[in-house]
Order: structure tokens, then sequence, then C-alpha cells
């Protein structure tokens, strides 16, 4: 038996007699008979703390994880370097075997962290308001949608870059759907949003435009630009961003964006196998009170001591319920922990350090594939950490010989962008050595 | 400002750093080269500087003014704040799982795919569902997806027009109207009857043409099992809705009844409630997605399938209402999950919902005397007590939680359900012993005594705290959600 109950057979009997019954079965005999179960659950029997070690290594092991191979695979989780504290931090049991902050006074430290974190996101983003999180980049971008048609009433229609990261489009979609939202795609030009056709969509009917930058390929948009048609049309101009390239490159709240959101899985958090991450979330002032989500304001106590609650609580839904601006309760705060502990490790120079790093072996990268005659640079703009090249060489015998060499390769583009059937997406960190590049360019250059 | 209440920014100093990096082996390329002017940071962010001691200091102290299971007694009612097994974060970290990339091909990732796979399996024989999505990142994102589903059946049965109501509880959690909100929905509440159960009465004269569905947790926010649950499930079923069942509150029927066996069409569990994964201090939390056979070609993409001896993810399912989330859920709490079943297996499981609800019977007979007990019956993992009596003694049920605070014991949930005056909601969970509860209901009756003796006692509480009283009122009329260099 798994020993997380405490209880001996005799505490059991003891409890049954103070409540005045004789057996646990009467505890259960308000629930209809026809239901009750007759026979045990078909589960495995209890297994011993070493057995589940056992077991758990055993599958973990079937895998093949990112400690054995260089990865060069990116589209939206990174192998950025993740400091050693980091996980030190969010293991103390304080942080992460409490709840929700409900009750303030002894919830002071996720509280504070959490307007840390607040902080720091508005920082990046260049907005003034930031909520405590949300599920993930995609869920993000999708929330943001929504909240778009609260600020305008009455506009139905949501219009998405093809530029922005697949996962999150679909997940942009089933949100809109289910709201009866109307969702228009804008075309590729060059890997980056079609300008006049941007331009052509977005009318009166428009409730909000959202731009990926850097987007899917690693490109840049001019978010600037961009912003022109949205702004004249009176839509709500949200913007996807990697948050890493926000220690390097303008924050999207200069440049016209009213929501930033993002998937923050870069700072801090292991990739695995997709979650759990955060979203993050900011709005220009105006906006704070249709932000989805917690958010941790400062206050005082009598004694005028410095604190911090959870605030603006009307917008939620325990209080608003059927009026709320939307449903999230659980959040992904330890993620946003990582976040913070990470980004007070790098500091404001550390961040645009990883983010110059990561842009300078990309582009180091690019530059010797670009020579090899089989491949050449898919598009043309300036890019990031990441980059999509097209070969002749097939995919698939490429890709399976750089697992044979302990390499990951890049993202296959074909699965999202049909019309890109020759193109990988390849992503680089600043933990890639010159020398492993090398070897990736030498082992591209050898696949038959 | 004294030094232990500084924030990281306010312990910033220029040139300090708190981590190492790679040596730039591209010194001579330039970044102004490769990235056009226009796009670059015209502006430092105001991230803080600070050494790699200093910062460990600093969030160690704010760990300290920081409380969990780990500290002590959690009764959170509806939250399910049963202690969170440590083996379970060992195995959630072994790089096998946590340095694996979602992109990766899924032949690299074949224990992945089978753990998702066989806890998929377990779930459905735990709450004798169809098929799940493991996809949803909470208990809420599973309502949506539920939702949506429930949407999705209506339009291809051609009755989505009509059909746009859905019943909620008034002692429903909040996330249950909004989550119907979201999707369109309009929210139509049943009122509880004198017992705490939905009024059938009433339940029958809101039920008709435009009835999509009911949203209900069994046992109810109150704790009390929904007696008439078969009697719902036709009156809705015959008005050709669905029931979708709220999981919350599904850990004192484990090995004892299903939803699935109870009529429920679609439903979500919290696994970071039921399945012991911790709560994280407001998430990651898990919120798996069930359907019934029928309802299984609705599901988030991808599903999981087995062919033959590999793992494989299926996306061609063209009725899906599409991703909620990107890739497949919060992973790391699947593992976590998973790994507390290994532990539990069939009798861990039933016996851990037989002790959650004798140990809130305990609680309940033992605080009855002193509070009252709106629905003096049975109960199943909850209870919820009226503060009201204190309250006209002048100690609000607010005040017993912060008084609670100086004993060093988490609050129960206030003010929840709505229904009851006062809430005060208890839930003990199976993981806490006699001596933890018997200390519980000592200190809940030294509050009550004190409130007819010494009601500033409460009325000033918390007196032991890091900080006292915290001002909400005052933080949500001028807000101050981010700290400012110039403060
Ligand atoms: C009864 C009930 N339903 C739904 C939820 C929402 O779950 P989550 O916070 O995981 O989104 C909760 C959680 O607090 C709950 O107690």
């Amino acid at each position: 038996m798994m020993p997380y109950l405490p209880h001996t057979e005799q505490d059991r009997n003891d409890i049954l007699a103070e409540i005045g019954i004789n057996s646990v079965s009467e505890l259960y005999s308000d629930i209809p008979e026809e239901i009750l179960l007759e026979d045990k659950l078909k589960l495995n029997d209890s297994l011993s703390e070493l057995d589940i070690k056992k077991k758990m290594k055993e599958l973990s092991d079937q895998n093949h994880d990112l400690t054995e191979y260089i990865s060069f695979l990116g589209a939206g989780v990174y192998d950025h370097y993740i400091p050693s504290v980091v996980n030190h931090i969010i293991s103390r049991s304080e942080f992460y075997t409490a709840y929700t902050p409900y009750q303030a006074e002894i919830s002071q430290g996720y509280l504070q962290a959490i307007f840390e974190f607040q902080t720091m996101i508005s920082e990046l983003t260049g907005l003034q308001v930031a909520n405590a999180s949300v599920y993930d980049g995609a869920s993000a971008a999708a929330e943001a949608a929504l909240m778009s048609t609260s600020i305008n009433r009455n506009r139905k229609q949501i219009v998405v870059s093809r530029s922005v990261n697949p996962e999150s489009r679909k997940v942009i979609k089933t949100y809109c759907q289910a709201a009866d939202l109307e969702l228009v795609e804008v075309p590729l030009c060059d890997g980056k949003t079609n300008k006049q056709e941007l331009a052509d969509v977005v009318d009166e009917g428009t409730a909000g435009v959202i731009i990926q930058n850097p987007n899917f390929f690693g490109l840049l948009e001019d978010l600037s630009e961009l912003s022109r048609p949205i702004k004249k049309a009176g839509a709500v101009f949200i913007t996807a961003a990697d948050p890493v390239a926000l220690g390097l490159l303008e924050a999207p709240g200069n440049l016209g964006a009213d929501i930033v959101v993002g998937e923050g899985q870069s700072l801090g958090n292991p990739q695995n196998f997709g979650g759990p991450h955060f979203g993050f979330f900011a709005v220009a002032e105006q906006y704070m009170r249709r932000l989805p989500g917690r958010v941790i304001g400062e206050t005082e106590d009598k004694s005028g001591n410095r604190g911090f609650v959870m605030t603006l609580q009307t917008r939620e839904q325990h209080i608003r319920r059927a009026r709320a601006t939307s449903n999230i309760c659980s959040n992904q705060a330890l993620n946003a922990l990582a976040a913070t502990v990470y980004l007070s490790l790098l500091g404001k120079k550390g961040l645009q350090t990883v983010a110059e790093l990561s842009t300078k072996k990309a582009h180091y990268t690019a530059q010797k594939i670009e020579k090899l005659t089989d491949f050449k640079m898919t598009f043309s703009g300036p890019f990031f950490k990441e980059f999509a090249v097209s070969t002749k060489k097939d995919k698939t015998e490429l890709n399976d010989y750089l697992h044979e060499n302990n390499y990951l390769g890049g993202f296959d583009l074909q699965k999202e962008y049909p019309e890109l059937q020759n193109s990988i997406l390849l992503a680089v960190t600043e933990k890639r050595t010159i020398e492993e590049i090398e070897k990736l360019v030498s082992l591209l250059e050898a696949v038959k | 400002m004294s030094k232990e209440n500084q924030l990281i920014f306010e312990k910033s100093r220029e040139g300090k750093k708190g981590c190492s990096l790679p040596e730039d082996e591209l010194s001579t390329m330039e970044i102004e080269t490769l990235i056009p002017e226009k796009h670059l940071r015209q502006k430092e962010p105001e991230l803080p500087e600070v050494s790699e001691v200093e910062v460990v200091r600093h969030f160690t102290a704010l760990s300290h003014k920081n409380y969990g299971v780990d500290s002590g007694f959690y009764p959170l009612g509806s939250c399910t704040m049963k202690y969170n097994p440590k083996v379970n974060e060992d195995a959630a970290q072994y790089s096998g799982f946590s340095e694996t990339h979602p992109h990766q091909p899924q032949k690299m990732v074949q224990g992945n795919l089978k753990l998702l796979y066989e806890l998929e399996q377990k779930l459905v024989e735990i709450t004798g569902m169809g098929r799940f999505s493991l996809q949803p990142a909470a208990g809420a994102q599973g309502e949506l997806a539920g939702l949506m589903i429930i949407k999705k059946d209506l339009k291809n049965r051609g009755v989505s027009d009509q059909k746009t109501e859905i019943i909620v509880p008034d002692s429903a959690h909040g996330t249950n109207p909004a989550s119907a909100t979201m999707v369109g929905f309009e929210v139509r509440e049943v009122e509880s009857n004198e017992r705490g159960l939905v009024d059938i009465g009433q339940l029958k004269e809101l039920v008709g043409e435009k009835t999509a569905g009911i949203m209900l947790t069994n046992p109810n926010t109150l704790g009390l099992f929904e007696e008439d649950i078969l009697k719902i499930a036709e009156i809705i079923h015959q008005a050709g809705g669905l029931l979708y069942y709220d999981g919350a509150n599904l850990n004192p029927i484990m090995g004892k009844v299903r939803p699935g066996d109870m009529g429920f069409d679609i439903i979500h569990l919290n696994l970071h409630k039921t399945f012991s994964t911790p709560h994280g201090g407001g998430g990651p939390g898990s919120g798996p997605v069930g359907v019934t056979e029928e309802l299984a070609r609705y599901l988030p993409l991808p599903l999981v399938e087995k062919n033959e001896q590999r793992y494989v993810l299926d996306n061609d399912r063209p009725d899906s209402i599409g991703k909620v989330r990107s890739f497949y859920g919060n992973f790391g709490i699947l593992i976590r999950a998973y790994s507390y079943l290994l532990a539990a297996g069939a009798e861990g499981l039933e016996q851990a919902a037989e002790d959650a609800v004798l140990n809130a019977n305990y609680l309940k007979e033992k605080l009855k005397t002193e509070y009252d007990l709106p629905f003096d019956r049975i109960c199943k993992h909850e209870f919820v007590l009226s503060g009201s009596r204190q309250k006209e003694q002048g100690v609000s049920t607010a005040d017993i939680a912060k008084r609670l605070l100086d004993f060093h014991i988490h609050p129960p949930t206030m003010y929840f359900p709505l229904i009851v005056d006062e809430a005060i909601m208890v839930e003990p969970t199976e993981t806490e012993s006699k001596e933890t509860l018997d200390h519980f209901v000592e200190v809940m009756n030294q509050i009550s005594r004190e409130a007819q003796t010494n009601p500033q006692k409460a009325q000033n509480a918390p007196h032991n705290m890091v900080v006292g009283r915290l001002d909400e009122t005052e933080a949500a009329r001028s807000p101050k959600l981010r700290w400012h260099p110039e403060q």
C-alpha cells in the first residue's frame, strides 16, 4: 500500500466510532446501489517506491532525449541553457506544494515573486500591465483574440498572420470557433506577413490582429508598419513575442502593440515534451480590467508594511462567474517563478547576451549552410535565432542521417506549410558551439 | 524600506550578474550587421543585476514567507491539497522525459507516448468513460474543451441554434458558468434544495428545448452526493442535452462509483487534485477531458494510438474540436499522475477515497457543535460550515481565516460555495493524520470560543505573519501592478 496514507487500522476504527457508525460503507450509503461498483478497478497492484523508480526510468529510457543529441530543433520550444539555481529554487516545497495565494499573509513569498515577474514582463514587452501567467503561448494568443472582442464589442473578426506559429494558430482557431468568431489568415510574402493583404482584410469588422515577431520562421516582422492599417481600422494589435528576443529587439509596446503575449518556456523551463511551460500576457494600462487570469498588486497592512495581494479580482470567474473576462483559474505559476529566477540571474545584460549569442550563432550556421551546393535560404529577410533552408536532398534521409550521428535536425516545414515542401526550420541557441555547428554543416553536406 | 522587504530590483547594482554564459566565439560578428537598427531595442529592460548568491538568498527568503502542503495542514476546500509524493518529482525530472522536444520524431519518444497511452487507459478505467485527451492544461481548460465538444455535437445533430442553454447549479464553481459563456452558451442557474442537492422540481422547469446540457460535480461543492443523479441524467438526456462532470471532486469516490456509470457524457479531471500532482503555487495543473465512446471523435488533437508494438500520434480526426493547447498538455504533470497511480494501484485509490471521506466526516462531527452546519448529513471529501454564529459576535469568516494563520494552519476555502452564508469549506484529504485533525479541531474551537470572549483577537489577526492583514480594497482601487525604478 502506498505510504501516503497515515492512518492505522486503529485510527480508522476510532474515527468510525467517533462518527458513530460501524463501517465505511455507511459513508457511501447515499449512492444509488445500482451504480456502486461491484468489482475492484482493473489497475496495477500498488508498487513500492523502488519499483516505481525502475518503471519510470525504464519508460524514460525508451526515449532518445536531448542529453544524447545536439539539437537544432526549435519551432516554439527552445534548447536554451537553464542555470542550476532555477531548479533548486522552484524545488523548494514552500513554493511548489502551495496553491493560489488566496490567503495573502501566508503567501507573501509567492505574491512578491509574481509581482516581480509582472514587472519583468512589463519591462520586456514595453506594456504597463502583465498578469500572473496563462497556460501557454498558444492559449495566450487565443485569450488575447477573445479579449480584443471585448474591447471592440460587436466586432466578430479575428485576423492572424500565417507566419504565426501553427500550434498557436490551431489553438486560436479552436477558441474562435467556440466563440463564433470569424478567423481570417493573412498569407505570406517571402516568409513574412503580406502587408498589402493585411491592409486589405482589416476593416471595421476586425476586433484584433495577431502578428508574431520574430515570426515562426525566425524572420523579423516590421511591427510599426504593420500596425498602421490595424490602428486605422480601430482593431486591437496583438503581438506574440519570444521573450529571449526581447533582450535584444525593440519592445513591441513601443511599436504599437496593444497586447503582447508569448510562450515563456525559453526563460528557464525545460522542454518537457511541450509542457508545462507558461504563457505571458501584457496589456496597455487602459485594458487592465479586461485581463484574463490572476493579477498581483502591491498594498500595505495597517502599520504601513508593504505587502502583496491578488487584485482586480472582480474580473475573475470566482466572483464574476458567467460574466468573467476568462474562465482561467489555475495558471502556470511555478513556470512563471522559474522565469523570474532565470531573469534575475541573467539580468538585463545576460538576457541580451543570450539573445546576441543565439543570433550570431544562427547567422553563422546559415552562412555556412548557404555555401553548400544543395542548400539555400528559403527566405531573404533579417532573422533572429531561427531560419528556414530549402534543400534538394531528401528530408527524411537527411534527418535520419543526423540522428545516426546524434544530431537533431530542424522542423520539417512541409508538415504545416505544404508549399514549403523542401524546407526545414533550424534553431540555434547560445548552447551550440562553433564545433557543433561545423559538424552539423559537414553532416548536411555528407548526406546523400 | 527594511532590507528583508526589498524587491529583487531594489537589490540591483550595475555590473553584477548571477550566471556565467558561454564565451562569444564569434566576437568579430557585429549584431548591427545582422539585424537592422530599427528592430533593435533602444532602451535596456530594467531587469535586476544581482549576483548568484543574492538571487538564491532572495528567493529562499521568499520561500520562507510562503506555505505549502509540506509546511502543514492545508484544508482548502475544493482544491484537494493532498500530499505530493516526492518520488513523482524525481521521476518527472529524469532527463529521458524532461529533455525531450515535442517535435521530435515519434520513434524517438516512444516512452513518452507509451506513458500518455497508459495514463489514458487508467483514467478510462477509473472514470468509466470511453476515451480521454490529456491536453487541457487545467480543470477550467478541460471544461472549455468539454463544452466545445457539446457545441460541436449539437452542430452535427443540427440543433445548435436551438440548444443554447447550459444549466449550472447555484453551488457550482465559478469556472463552470465562465467556461459556458466562453463557448457562447447562456447560463441558467438551478437552485439547491434544503438538502443541498439539485432541486429536481426546479430542474424540470428549467429543462426544455433550449437545454444543451448541465454541468455538475458529484459529490457537489457542499461535499454531498447528488443522490438523484440517475434521475437528473434521465431528465437531461430526454431533453436531448448532455451531462458534463466537473471532476474536481472525484477524490472521495474512486473505486466506489464512476461518473461514466452515473450517466455523464463528458468529464474533466484535475490531476493536481485527485492524482496528487503539486499545485505549484497556482499551477501548473492538468485537466484531461474524457468522453463516452460516441463523443470520442470530437476530442482535441492528437490522441495516442497503439499499432502493434508502436505508439503513434493520431492527428487524422476530422471531427475533432481542434487543439486547446499546444502539443500534448502539461506533460510533466502527466508523468507525476502516472507515477502516483503506480504507487496507488486499485486498492490504494479506494483506500485514499475512503480515508478522505472518513477524515471529512470526522472533522464535521467534531466541529458542528461550535459552528453551524447547514447540511447535517453524511458528507464525502469535504463539508461546508457557516460562520454566521461567530459573525453575530463580530468575528467574520475572514477573521477566522486570518486567526488560523496565527496557528500556522492554512485556512479552509472561505465564502464558497456562494449559497452558504459565511461559508467555511473544509477538505482535509486522506493524507492527514488523526493527530493533525484533532489539532485543527482544537484550534477551530478555540477561535470560536474567543469570538465570544475576545473578538478583537480574530479581528486583528494575523498577529505573527511577516505582514499584518493587507488592505485588498485599496489594492484594487489604485492598482500598483509593477515596480517602477523611481519608486
Ligand atoms: C469544483 C471546481 N471546478 C473547477 C475548478 C477549476 O480547476 P482549475 O483551477 O484546475 O482550472 C476548481 C478548482 O479550483 C474546482 O474546485
